[in-house]
């Protein structure tokens, strides 16, 4: 039962977000006095107490956490200390900047992975597959800041063709979705590659062979669409991953989406941005999950949920 | 219908070699023959015989390993295939030259419809296509004998049962009525009462169209069952070629004498059968039953799936019962609850005067010395990671008062020697013996509790058959001079007559037969009984003597 | 084909055969030998170069590479202090690969035995393991172990710790699937038929047959740890000078890239080649271990005619 199961999903994924929400609700407040970050150095005890008093800092722990779940259930995710307006909505209007970025460079890096890894697959051993699973492999395991640094070294600072942050033109959009889509890239070019090969090596693909059909409509027809499950797969794993590379790339480039909003919170100590920030990032987790087993059902008929 | 005419296809000279590391490996080695239309001729071989790779490469099916084909020529009806493109190769296959395979599950693409992939026929030698090549896809799923045909065309392979899946294999090999049709190994994976099937609708199709078969094949019975020539090849030659009638009636080469001499036969039981049996009940299963809870829908009441039910036997010490049933009939699932793999929802089954099922701790621990099992799959059965040696004195480690450890290495080379293999044995793993002495290690482990009653699963039933009897015979000699208890658990109708005292039919989860083995072979009572005798083929030649012959 | 079986199966324990398997393929021999240096240079580095890497040098200050000028040390240029580039990778090497292996380490171990226990049993613990493993996977990694860095401060323990927890999944959800797979194999039917208890099952049956899976996963993982690390470190959350790792070598240089580039770029360039050699082996090693592919590393001899 299909509603069933996305009810199972939505379960586990509720009970995966309030834990998190728990962890990160006593580790940040285990470590650190936020007002001594707020307030200037010379500010009075007095004032100390009042800003605590103001944001219930000077409760019990335990205290401030029933308040806070009490809050959440009723769509209240606290205010921002630094921006001084709801923190729900400094996240939401962060998320849609990371959502663009991420959208084009996952589409690129499937889109691009398919056709690369399907034609190393049709002839694997040729200059063509050597090649691609060089860059590929290298796509996988070049790190994502580094990159990032040297691009800017050399298009933005050396041949000033490119912005070295910011958002605007599309020139803006280049850097940071190159630098996002290496990494799934590659990875998803060594999958449809493997499972390309390992579907033409199939007995199913010999009944093709049988029948006379032409090898291009082999590979195309019966390797490459056999090979799509695993590729989706991955690629559910690859979103959750991406938004790693997010803070990264948001962080160097100025990108004001939500990894570098989530790495400014944390430094500055603003616990109710980062609880939105997690709440967020993690509903939008659960959807691409969703979205991709119901994919699935469509890829592969003998999967019934 | 015997051949006329001139052959269509003729190969000479074969030999194909396998690449890997170092010298290249022979798998067919200078094979010649050729098949007329509307002949049947048959590649009759054990596994490794090459007989998959020679009728491979007419089809240009061989890929991996690298294959490689040193000499050879194929004539196919005026053309030299080895001079064919890729295009002209393709042009032909699925055309002209078709081919089936063993395992249609593997062989038919898991995400498209059957209507789709049988259409692709069409499509790739554009003969029709859209509604005309609908209708074309119903018309043959019709012919092949697949019911409601018009809605089934847009189910998937996983939909259908293994013996409909080979009929739309079959149906998409048919499509283009081609002048040969290559048959590998089309019943090896199915129960024997649907292997019938098949076979008499190959041959049915075949006296429509008037093909050529090539059909290939481990089992002698389905080759004498469809083959007016014959071909045994082994280890990659051809060690004999004929009449099929000649060559089963008066085998020339060795090789083949062996072959037939395992059949089962109908005359005698070879074993003399130990006078004293003792008549004291070892082991006696009062209405066992086993139910699954199948998933229910949403409005549908739940349902119940009953794999055993209310099954009754008894064995006496020093018998052999054979249980006998095909796929799905609940066999397996009593030699599992049995062992206490499985918990059975109700019944009894005592042994040694105590209900196994209720056994816990300790006397659980006893009981599992006196009652072993062997398993079907020899490769499975046995840890890859350990030898011989630990395999055998692994029932030494878990029960410690067996044996003691000093005494394990003579033991293991006692019972390595009272199975037929050698001492030095010990020392390998699995991996390096054959299937047979696989399963002859999973005997001499079975046999180090020193146990009453040995729980055979299918035992035999992944063997080629000269080995089959092989181990079939050593079970018989241990069985004398051990005293020991069988449940032979099989499929195989035939090869439990040798060896069983009494046989227990199986169908559906219920015993519909109960007999002494000759008394059930000689007036089975039950129709299924009926059923699964008959459905062991009938030799070619014999049929066409007792059938009425179209003028 | 059904009787198409691989004509020789060699062990794949044969050492020798591994290294003739290795020679034919020059990009994976090339890694190989890469990664050795790289070992060489952990295990005796800090003894040869230790005091040059700390050394600071005024008229060394910010000095350009591939001069020699200086001593080989220099060749790579020297960082804003003076201190030879070259001499602090070797260093930087062996921090970043200690922490890195005791991460992959403890994930293997505790998330390889939390999964072969929430595969075998089906006890609560066995849901809670699996909850866990989906609470971490969802979320991440890179932001989780900013929040719990952050908070409990960038140790290297901390930092082991954190890294292990973040890719700790994979092991759970590997061995459990191995297990789930591997119990339902006729040698385990067998060895319960005959009495064997559940521990001895998982140690003597199970365990030593999920372990190359595992220590296949940790080989790519390697990689993905050490990317992970240099991520941390250089949003300033690796382990704090004076110890430092590659990362933390890139965010030093990062201010410098107009006038010093070579500061950030070397240390960028030698995570990309660890990372790249890891991924280059562990492909080949997958290639090996497929007997549909291996055929690809041999030598094949045609008969002569």
């Amino acid at each position: 039962m299909m509603l069933g199961y996305i009810g199972r999903r939505a379960y586990h994924s509720i009970l995966s977000v309030i834990g998190l929400l728990t962890l990160v609700f006593f580790l940040t407040r285990l470590t650190g006095d936020p007002s001594a970050l707020y307030l200037p150095l010379d500010s009075s005890v007095e004032a100390r107490e009042a800003f605590a008093r103001l944001n219930g800092l000077d409760q019990p722990l335990y205290v401030q956490f029933f308040q806070y779940l009490r809050d959440l259930l009723s769509f209240d995710f606290g205010e921002s200390l630094r921006q001084h307006r709801s923190a729900i909505d400094v996240a939401l209007e962060a998320f849609p900047q990371t959502l663009k970025l991420a959208v084009v460079a996952m589409t690129l890096s499937i889109l691009l992975a398919i056709l690369v890894g399907a034609l190393a697959a049709a002839r694997p051993g040729s200059l063509f597959d050597r090649i691609a699973g060089l860059v590929s492999l290298a796509g996988a395991s070049t790190p994502d800041f580094w990159i990032a640094i040297v691009g800017i070294l050399v298009f933005a600072v050396g041949l000033g063709l490119l912005p070295t942050s910011g958002t605007g033109s599309i020139l803006h959009w280049i850097m940071p979705v190159f630098v996002l889509m290496l990494r799934p890239f590659g990875l998803l070019v060594q999958v449809v590659r493997g499972t390309m090969i390992s579907a033409l090596a199939s007995p199913y693909i010999k009944t093709a062979h049988a029948k006379g059909m032409k090898r291009r409509k082999i590979i195309f027809g019966h390797a490459l669409r056999n090979s799509l499950l695993p590729v989706v797969t991955v690629a559910g794993d690859l979103t959750t991953g991406l938004i790693n590379g997010a803070v990264v790339v948001e962080t160097i480039f100025g990108w004001p989406g939500i990894g570098k909003l989530m790495i400014d919170s944390i430094i500055q100590r603003d616990f109710a941005v980062v609880q939105s920030t997690i709440l967020v990032t993690a509903i939008a987790i659960f959807i691409v999950n969703i979205a991709i087993d119901l994919l699935y059902v469509g890829l592969d008929p003998r999967i019934r949920y | 219908m015997m051949a006329a005419g001139k052959p269509i296809l003729t190969i000479d000279g074969l030999t194909v070699d396998f690449l890997s590391e170092g010298d290249p490996v022979r798998a067919v080695d200078d094979v010649s023959f050729n098949v007329c239309p509307g002949e049947t001729l048959v590649i009759l071989g054990e596994s490794g015989s090459g007989k998959s790779v020679s009728t491979g490469t007419v089809m240009g099916l061989i890929d991996c390993p690298p294959g490689d084909i040193v000499s050879g020529s194929f004539m196919f009806d005026g053309t030299d295939l080895t001079q064919l493109d890729e295009n002209g190769r393709r042009e032909l296959n699925g055309r002209r030259i078709a081919m089936i395979f063993q395992d249609p599950l593997a062989y038919l693409n898991p995400v498209y419809t059957v209507g789709r992939q049988i259409a692709e026929v069409f499509e790739s030698h554009e003969a029709g296509e859209g509604r005309a090549v609908r209708d074309k896809v119903i018309a043959l799923l019709e012919r092949v004998g697949i019911p409601e045909a018009e809605n089934r065309i847009d189910y998937y392979p996983h939909q259908f049962s293994g013996g409909q899946r080979q009929r739309v294999m079959i149906a998409m090999a048919i499509a283009l009525k081609p002048d040969i049709l290559i048959a590998d190994e089309p019943t090896t994976a199915l129960d024997v009462s649907v292997q019938a099937q098949i076979l008499d609708l190959l041959r049915d199709l075949q006296q429509e169209t008037g093909m050529a078969l090539i059909m290939i094949t481990h089992d002698l019975q389905v080759a004498a069952a469809m083959a007016d020539r014959i071909i045994v090849m082994n280890a990659g030659r051809i060690v004999e070629a004929g009449k099929a009638e000649d060559v089963f009636k008066r085998p020339e080469h060795a090789y083949t004498r062996r072959l037939i001499a395992a059949l089962p036969h109908e005359q005698s039981r070879d074993t003399p059968r130990p006078a004293g049996r003792q008549n004291e009940t070892l082991l006696r299963v009062e209405h066992l039953s086993k139910h699954y809870a199948l998933k229910s829908g949403l409005f549908s009441a739940k349902r119940e799936f009953r794999a055993v039910d209310d099954v009754s036997f008894a064995v006496q010490r020093g018998e052999t019962l054979g249980i006998v049933g095909e796929s799905g009939s609940g066999k397996s699932s009593i030699a599992r609850m049995l062992l206490r793999l499985n918990e059975p929802t109700s019944g009894r089954a005592i042994f040694a005067g105590e209900d196994i099922f209720t056994l816990e701790g300790a006397a659980l621990n006893r009981f599992r010395r006196r009652v072993q099992m062997v398993f079907q799959d020899p490769f499975g059965s046995m840890n890859p990671r350990m030898n011989v040696r630990s395999i055998i004195s692994e029932p030494w480690a878990i029960h410690r008062d067996i044996l003691p450890r000093p005494q394990w290495n003579d033991r293991v080379i006692e019972l390595l020697e009272l199975v037929g293999l050698k001492a030095e044995h010990a020392e390998r793993h699995p991996h390096q013996f054959s299937g047979g002495q696989r399963q002859r290690i999973a005997i001499a482990r079975a046999l180090a509790s020193e146990p009453e009653l040995i729980v055979c699963d299918e035992a035999v039933s992944a063997l080629d058959v000269s080995i089959q009897m092989q181990v079939i015979g050593l079970l018989a000699d241990l069985r004398q001079r051990l005293g020991l208890s069988y449940i032979f658990i099989t499929h195989d109708l035939p090869i439990v007559r040798q060896f069983a005292d009494r046989i227990l039919v199986m169908q559906q989860g219920k015993v519909v037969e109960e007999n002494q083995t000759e008394a059930l072979f000689a007036s089975p009572r039950h129709a299924y009984t009926r059923k699964l005798l008959q459905a062991v083929p009938q030799p070619k030649w014999q049929r066409e003597n007792t059938a009425v012959r179209p003028a | 084909m059904t009787d198409l079986t691989l004509p020789s199966r060699k062990s794949p324990g044969n050492l020798r055969q591994l290294a003739i398997y290795l020679s034919r393929d020059k990009l994976a021999l090339v890694a190989a030998l890469f990664l050795a240096l790289l070992l060489l240079c952990v295990l005796l580095g800090p003894l040869l170069v230790g005091e040059q890497a700390a050394k600071l040098g005024l008229r060394q200050r910010n000095l350009p590479p591939f001069s020699v000028q200086q001593g080989w040390l220099y060749v790579l240029g020297a960082d804003t202090l003076g201190r030879p580039i070259l001499a602090r990778l070797i260093v930087g090497a062996q921090k970043t690969l200690t922490i890195a292996a005791a991460a992959v380490l403890c994930s293997m171990i505790v998330g390889g035995t939390l999964g072969l226990i929430a595969g075998y049993s089906e006890r609560w613990y066995s849901h809670v393991i699996q909850r866990l493993a989906d609470v971490i996977m969802s979320f991440p990694s890179l932001l989780l172990a900013l929040i719990v860095l952050y908070t409990l401060g960038p140790s290297m323990l901390n930092l082991i710790i954190v890294l292990a927890i973040t890719r700790m999944p994979i092991f759970i959800r590997t061995a459990r699937a191995e297990v789930l797979e591997l119990r339902e194999r006729m040698f385990v039917s067998a060895a319960r038929s005959m009495g064997a208890s559940s521990t001895r099952i998982l140690l003597r049956h199970i365990a030593p047959l999920a372990l190359p899976t595992l220590v296949t996963i940790a080989a790519i993982d390697f990689a993905t740890v050490i990317l992970t690390e240099s991520a941390l470190s250089f949003l300033g959350l690796g382990i704090q000078p004076p110890d430092f790792t590659w990362g933390a070598m890139v965010a030093n240089g990062r201010g410098y890239l107009a006038t010093a580039w070579w500061i950030a770029f070397w240390p960028g360039l030698a995570i990309l080649l660890t990372t790249l050699s890891l991924n280059i082996l562990s492909s080949w090693a997958r290639t090996v271990a497929d007997p549909q592919q291996r055929w690809r590393l041999q030598s094949l001899r045609k008969t002569a005619r």
